[in-house]
């Protein structure tokens, strides 16, 4: 199926790296030719606040805002946030999920719970989810930074351009820090992608 | 920021609104550009300061950069200005004149709304300036439109002397979108003439001035209707045609892809033959306009039929889907379900003060204090006024925190006859307009303590330089100013002025304590930085042990977002009474080691990370 615009909605908190990613994502767009948008709503410059990015790429993209039931893809940095935006999902769209849960002070002060079962809860309204835990991965990994490639190699698989593209976009970023970062890279990439193949394929069995 | 090399030309960069306009700027050769920071518009001045070959300045608020940017153009070299909505409030009282005097170089002012308030006190319209000041408003749709209409900006301000209105919203500031850049054009300035006729804005030279005014708006409307920014797509259906400007214009494009559409790009003064182009090609015409109906309002005393705000929502974006809404609900058609899924319920995550920020202990600190009523201001300890602390009762303008605290005093009803007055307001926000109030405070002998946040940045807006922490825009050195002279200078007696580091809480209790029982202007000033600038210093983290932990919630109060509730029970104390408990764990990898909490912890559960050792170095008593 090939579709006019292709709408990638990224969601998470103030700090978590959002605006980079779906950057980072912009960037393979234009690297294989379509126009590309990118917006996001995001507050203020403290940090812990909602952000959600918005990337729109085609042949030719007008308002660059992802409206409610158009996203095609969800790529959740937290877990309640992946909720929160839910319902920007086409009906057959799909959610990817890092289940890292970070409580607001607005909870930990007893004003408001968090949400018991996040993935469970995405899974009951009907659309596709994949969930992993991008932290524990990155940690694994030695830095917790790497959350961030991680993520990105979450959605390579979703995108209707090839994993490769992205990725040398993401290398190309760190090239200027060294070989070994650059490495490192790779591998968080790698481990994303892998964290949703193994995912999907328990969900098929 | 440092100055790099600009990109070539002919590149086609991903480029936010505000970074088109900064290579604008550099490429139509303008030497002095000058600001203070405001979401949505702070980048703009930031990606200038890094190209080659011009002058960049924070300014001390948008009057004074408005003023410089003037001074500039009056000398005929061509400069730049910009700002958020509410700045050009502040900016106006010269640009209501400036009108009068016009300009010798090019001088375009950016201003943007923040339509939807994602980071604003008020939502407003800056296109009533252009009406209000007869200038010439532009009003691009995407970043490359930014990009080019900047240019044009300088050229349409040098045929007509006059300076341009360039129309931002966040929709603009912030999105990224792709854009051709050009060349550099070099713009050397003839240099100031004297001609006080033109200058200096006497009564009787005002008065000369002003049929001149009107004959340049004349000849700007006649541009205005025949300017390539002003374009009608004639479209295929013609049941419904719209006027539409800005990001607008996407969605209108976006929601109605055959519909006959007339693009303001030049939308000031309105081009109203145009309109009435437009209106002969279909049936019905719809004014989409993001936020005022002023357009609308102009249209129709034309005698123009339209619709307009009374179909559309005067608040907020007018999205795709709110205009789909709309025009269904028009035609007498089912409204489009939005979507199929509702949206969850999920608990609401406002931004938070960061990990231990020295604005945390001030207010921890006035949320103990009793009977006191406290004037806020604008910037990260606006959030005061939240959870936990709820420690700030009003915030309307800039620096507003001063006179409001001065009327709260000299005002007082039945209920306030004890209650203290206290202000609370940042560095940069007391530089930008607070100093007046703390003199007019001063003069007029009031009853009020201030408490001067100096983090030694303007932090809200993501911690620029300011003259609190003594370096240009640059990150160069320049000369600081001394916050303890300063408000002695206005006059605050020097046994009423302390400084005080806000991390060492019993000092800052006493300080304010002590101050609220005096009758007579105080000032108290805070002289820690904000964590997020180079001048901040991580220490050693701190954790929490298990065992030691009551569960007495004190250190939740502090309100740094580092601590986390673990677990909650219900308690009856001695004497009968239920109590909650809250028991904790500080996130290790984000506490920059303050020690704020640790004070308020009675049972010493609070120790470094790495000791796991109880430590009281921190609780002098
Ligand atoms: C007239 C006007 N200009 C600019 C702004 C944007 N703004 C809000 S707060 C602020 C300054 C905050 O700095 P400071 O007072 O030092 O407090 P901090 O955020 O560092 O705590 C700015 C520039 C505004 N709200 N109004
Ligand atoms: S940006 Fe600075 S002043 Fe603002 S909340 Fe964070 S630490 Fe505090
Ligand atoms: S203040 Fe100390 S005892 Fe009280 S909840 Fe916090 S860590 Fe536990
Ligand atoms: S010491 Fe306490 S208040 Fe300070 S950063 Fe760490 S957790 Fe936050």
């Amino acid at each position: 199926m090939s579709i006019a615009t292709t709408n990638i909605l990224v969601v998470g908190i103030g700090g978590q790296g959002v605006m980079t990613a779906t950057e980072i994502l912009a960037e393979a767009a234009i690297a294989l030719g379509h126009d590309v948008k990118k917006t996001e709503v995001a507050g203020m410059a403290q940090r812990g606040g909602v952000v959600s990015s918005h990337l729109r790429f085609g042949p030719k993209v007008l308002s660059p805002q992802i409206t409610p039931g158009t996203a095609h893809v969800l790529l959740g940095f937290e877990a309640a946030e992946a909720m929160r935006w839910r319902h920007m999902l086409v009906p057959d769209g799909i959610a990817l999920m890092n289940t890292a849960q970070l409580t607001p002070p607005v909870v930990d002060l007893g004003l408001y719970d968090y949400p018991a079962d996040p993935v469970g809860s995405m899974k009951d309204s009907g659309c596709r989810v994949v969930a992993f835990d991008a932290m524990a991965i990155a940690k694994d990994l030695g830095d917790i930074r790497l959350g961030n490639t991680v993520m990105l190699g979450a959605v390579a698989d979703h995108l209707p351009f090839s994993a490769d593209i992205l990725l040398n976009c993401i290398l190309q970023r760190f090239a200027r820090k060294g070989e070994k970062v650059v490495e490192q890279n790779r591998k968080a990439f790698a481990a994303g992608r892998a964290a949703v193949a193994a995912t999907a394929e328990v969900a098929l069995a | 920021m440092a100055a790099i090399a600009p990109v070539p030309a002919q590149s086609r960069l991903l480029m936010s609104g505000n970074e088109a306009v900064a290579r604008a700027v550099w490429e139509a050769g303008v030497k002095v550009a000058a600001a203070y920071p405001g979401t949505p518009a702070t980048e703009m001045l930031e990606v200038i300061s890094t190209y080659p070959d011009l002058y960049a300045e924070w300014s001390v608020n948008e009057k004074v950069s408005l003023e410089v940017a003037v001074g500039a153009a009056y000398a005929g070299s061509r400069s730049f200005c910009c700002m958020k909505h509410v700045g050009m409030n502040v900016a106006s009282d010269a640009l209501m004149t400036l009108t009068l005097t016009g300009v010798a170089g090019g001088l375009v002012i950016a201003v943007a709304d923040d339509v939807g308030l994602s980071s604003s006190q008020n939502e407003q319209d800056s296109r009533y300036w252009g009406r209000f000041a007869h200038l010439p408003v532009l009003e691009p749709a995407d970043s490359q439109e930014a990009y080019e209409m900047t240019k044009l900006g300088y050229e349409l301000s040098e045929r007509f002397q006059v300076p341009v209105i360039l129309r931002l919203t966040t929709r603009i500031c912030h999105v990224k979108a792709l854009v051709t850049v050009g060349e550099r054009q070099e713009h050397v300035g003839a240099g100031f003439k004297k001609e006080p006729a033109r200058w200096v804005m006497t009564p009787s030279g005002a008065a000369r001035r002003l049929p001149l005014m009107f004959e340049r708006e004349a000849a700007l409307k006649a541009e205005a209707e025949v300017s390539p920014l002003n374009v009608i797509e004639a479209g295929s259906d013609r049941r419904l045609g719209f006027i539409t400007s800005g990001p607008a214009y996407m969605h209108v494009k976006e929601a109605f892809p055959e519909a006959p559409v007339l693009k303001l790009g030049f939308s000031s003064p309105a081009p109203i033959d145009k309109c009435r182009e437009l209106a002969a090609l279909c049936d019905e015409v719809v004014v989409v306009e993001e936020v005022e109906p002023l357009l609308e309002t102009e249209l129709k005393a034309q005698g123009i039929a339209l619709r307009g705000k009374d179909i559309l929502p005067r608040i907020g974006e007018l999205a795709p889907p709110v205009l789909k809404a709309a025009i269904a609900k028009l035609r007498g058609e089912p409204v489009p379900a939005v979507t199929a899924v509702a949206p969850m319920q999920v608990f609401p995550r406002p931004p938070t003060m960061c990990v231990a920020c020295p604005h945390l202990g001030v207010y921890y600190t006035l949320s103990q204090v009793r009977n006191i009523t406290i004037a806020g201001d604008i910037g990260c300890y606006t959030l005061g006024a939240g959870h936990p602390w709820n420690a700030l009762d009003t915030c309307i303008s800039m620096g507003a925190s001063m006179g409001v605290a001065l009327g709260l005093d000299k005002g007082r009803g039945e209920s306030d006859k004890d209650k203290r007055i206290l202000a609370v307001i940042g560095d940069s926000t007391f530089l930008h307009m607070g100093m007046q109030g703390l003199l007019d405070i001063v003069y007029n002998q009031g009853n009020v303590t201030v408490l001067l946040l100096d983090n030694r940045a303007v932090g809200m807006t993501g911690g620029q330089n300011n003259p609190g922490n003594g370096l240009d825009i640059h990150g160069n050195e320049a000369p600081r100013v001394d916050f303890v002279k300063l408000v002695q200078a206005l006059g605050v007696k020097p046994e009423r002025v302390h400084k005080v580091n806000p991390y060492e809480l019993p000092v800052l209790f006493k300080a304010i304590r002590e101050e609220v029982k005096v009758a007579e202007p105080s000032v108290i000033i805070t002289d820690q930085p904000c964590v997020l600038t180079e001048a901040y210093h991580k220490l050693k983290p701190f954790t929490v042990m298990d065992d030691k932990c009551t569960g007495c919630g004190n250190c939740v109060e502090v309100g740094c977002p580092a601590i986390h509730v673990t677990r909650r029970e219900k308690a009856i104390k001695p004497n009968g009474r239920e109590v909650d408990l809250n028991f904790v764990r500080i996130e290790t990898a984000a506490c920059t080691g303050c020690g704020l909490c640790v004070q308020p912890c009675a049972p010493d559960a609070i120790v470094h990370a790495e000791t796991v050792v109880p430590i009281n170095i921190l609780k002098k008593h």
